[in-house]
């Protein structure tokens, strides 16, 4: 009985587990995967909580024992909340006033980037100062001004009020996209544009030519983001927008009264599920476009500069 | 008519064809009485102009109206625009003596901003750390944790807290929340009060801080590592002697985008008070410039305070240190 204790290979557990350094034992392994797995839980727990919300009926919300997990596939939550949110043209709305700006203020900053990074001018470095200074201040500041502004020229409710800023680059964090292309057009070496310019191009011409081809992957980041932070925008939006357009989430932020006029009335009310439901839905484009571009959408930040080159 | 449309229209292009090519050769021979330098900075201006029109239509000229504004009474005159009459620092007295909603909310955004800021950048250099090891699903894991990035916006936000969706029911339930509630005092015990129940919205809105961390912490040499290894320094001096002062501009970077993110955040307490004071008509444009004023300077000092703190010595942005190294 005593050999047998004695002759268990405690060197090899040991080994096998705590390993020779900090970094390799099987017991750090788990460690590390059990972290990982608990914080992404916490990560995930919104989005598990909206999907087992949004396919509850009425008598599994009411069912205390009920928890995460619902009695059912119900669907008719869904079938509300498409209704409710008119999901079809405000989609198609949604995506206008997001892509426009979005495609507009990509560009804007690929422009002004360039600008600040190939040339030489009188106060550059004033300008600069201030274009990053423009990310810091809160729109908040500025909001009540440019909504004069917008009123007393006519664009207020319309979606011009969104386009201007953007065309002028004053759109969402576009400090931020100027400064990822400010960063990459820094990278490409001179010698092409000298060469370039022997072939008789002008400084436009290589801008078009050499710049715009080479800085594609920028140009998708930017998109990207621009069209992300723009989708969820909706305090400028609401304000600017007003009466002149609706996007999905103004629709979410107003769901209740909106469910009393369409569906609402008697013993209807927009219960948790279908809310959970309707928010489920507005985030759906988004993840499907996440999971299929999350690559770009990561390594896009590495390549904005921001974390040193 | 078909054909009469085709000459008007061919004779139209020709005509714009003619203009360009005028204007392109009296072009030419103005940049050829140009020096280079001069050239050059014609060119700059072409490209920047649109951003420096924008930026003074769009930002400086209303940031000093907004100011301007914060000084008057406005009233708004159906149909025709605006008239301001000037009142002084009226509105600012009565916001430091009569708006007590602004006034608490204003100190809820500091204390949370103090206690936030801190462990939500702390959580993201953890988060990043562990993505930094070799593992296996490493891609998969850092999708997830980037996620709440792409999805987060405030009425989605609004509707999760409402569902209480914002905390593990496990922290709120333990009873924590009460005893702290009960040992110290409110405005210490309501911040952290807040950290607990919002910790998942804390994680959610470091995914990005997460990205930052993680590019510095691979753009680090693991020969540092090796030799300070030999000389005997274990993993945890070299996080605090090697890794962390190498992240330090990482860290000022996060942390100027974590206090703008919130602060502009579209459930933020602050913001939402200012857009419907704007429409109370017994305050007014006026009053809400000067409480968007009080804002900006509140968060300009926050912004300052934790850059200071975190690098004392370090004077001006990364980015303009960048661009001193690249400047010709």
């Amino acid at each position: 009985m005593k050999n047998w204790f004695k002759n268990l290979p405690w060197q090899h557990y040991k080994r096998k587990w705590f390993g020779m350094k900090l970094t390799d034992g099987r017991l750090y392994r788990v460690v590390l995967y059990g972290l990982l797995i608990i914080i992404g839980f916490v990560y995930i727990y919104p989005l598990l909580h909206m999907l087992s919300y949004s396919l509850k009926s009425l008598a599994d919300l009411l069912d205390p024992t009920i928890n995460l997990l619902p009695s059912g596939l119900y669907l008719d939550n869904f079938k509300d909340a498409l209704l409710v949110l008119e999901y079809g043209p405000l989609l198609l709305e949604s995506l206008t006033v997001t892509l426009i700006p979005a495609v507009v203020q990509t560009v804007v900053a690929s422009l002004i980037g360039y600008g600040f990074a190939r040339f030489q001018f009188p106060l550059k470095k004033l300008w600069f100062i201030l274009l990053l200074a423009t990310y810091i201040i809160p729109p908040q500041v500025t909001m009540i001004p440019r909504y004069v502004l917008f009123f007393n020229i006519g664009i207020l409710e319309t979606i011009y009020a969104i386009i201007i800023p953007a065309t002028f680059g004053q759109g969402i964090a576009s400090a931020i996209f100027v400064l990822i292309f400010y960063q990459f057009y820094l990278m490409i070496p001179k010698a092409l544009d000298e060469a370039a310019q022997l072939d008789g191009a002008n400084r436009l011409t290589i801008y078009l030519k050499v710049a715009i081809p080479l800085s594609l992957p920028s140009f998708l980041t930017a998109f990207l983001f621009s069209f992300v932070w723009y989708w969820n925008e909706t305090y400028l939006t609401r304000l600017f927008l007003g009466n002149g357009g609706e996007t999905l989430l103004i629709r979410l932020l107003n769901f209740v009264s909106a469910y009393n006029a369409i569906i609402g009335g008697g013993s209807n009310v927009a219960n948790e599920a279908i809310r959970m439901a309707a928010t489920l839905l507005i985030i759906a484009p988004l993840i499907v476009a996440y999971f299929i571009l999350q690559r770009l959408f990561i390594e896009g930040i590495d390549r904005s500069g921001i974390t040193g080159e | 008519m078909l054909t009469k449309l085709k000459t008007w229209f061919r004779s139209v292009i020709t005509f714009i064809r003619n203009g360009f090519s005028l204007v392109k050769r009296l072009g030419d021979r103005l940049l050829n009485k140009l020096t280079n330098k001069q050239r050059e900075a014609l060119g700059g201006y072409a490209f920047i102009g649109i951003w420096l029109f924008g930026f003074i239509m769009l930002t400086a000229i209303p940031l000093i109206e907004s100011l301007v504004f914060s000084f008057h009474q406005i009233t708004i005159v159906g149909g025709e625009g605006i008239r301001l009459f000037f009142t002084g620092f009226t509105n600012y007295i009565r916001i430091f003596s009569t708006d007590l909603d602004f006034l608490t909310r204003l100190q809820n955004f500091i204390f949370e901003m103090i206690l936030f800021v801190p462990v939500m950048n702390i959580l993201a250099l953890l988060i990043a750390i562990l993505l930094n090891r070799k593992f296996k699903f490493r891609g998969f894991f850092r999708a997830i944790f980037f996620l709440p990035v792409i999805i987060t916006s405030g009425p989605v936000i609004a509707e999760l807290l409402r569902q209480g969706a914002g905390t593990i029911p496990a922290l709120t339930e333990s009873g924590i929340l009460q005893i702290i509630e009960q040992s110290l005092p409110r405005f210490l015990s309501q911040p952290i009060q807040s950290l607990f129940t919002q910790i998942i919205f804390m994680l959610w809105f470091s995914g990005v801080q997460v990205v930052l961390y993680l590019a510095g912490l691979q753009k680090l040499d693991q020969s540092m590592y090796e030799a300070a290894q030999i000389d005997g320094a274990n993993v945890w001096e070299s996080f605090w002697k090697i890794t962390l002062p190498s992240l330090k501009p990482m860290i000022v970077v996060a942390s100027v985008y974590t206090i703008v993110t919130l602060a502009t955040f579209a459930n933020n307490p602050i913001i939402l008070l200012i857009s419907s004071v704007m429409f109370d008509p017994n305050k007014g444009y006026g009053y809400a410039s000067g409480l968007a004023w009080i804002y900006f300077v509140v968060i300009a000092l926050l912004l300052i305070v934790s850059t200071r703190l975190i690098s004392p010595k370090e004077k001006g942005y990364r980015v303009l240190k960048e661009y001193d190294k690249y400047k010709r």
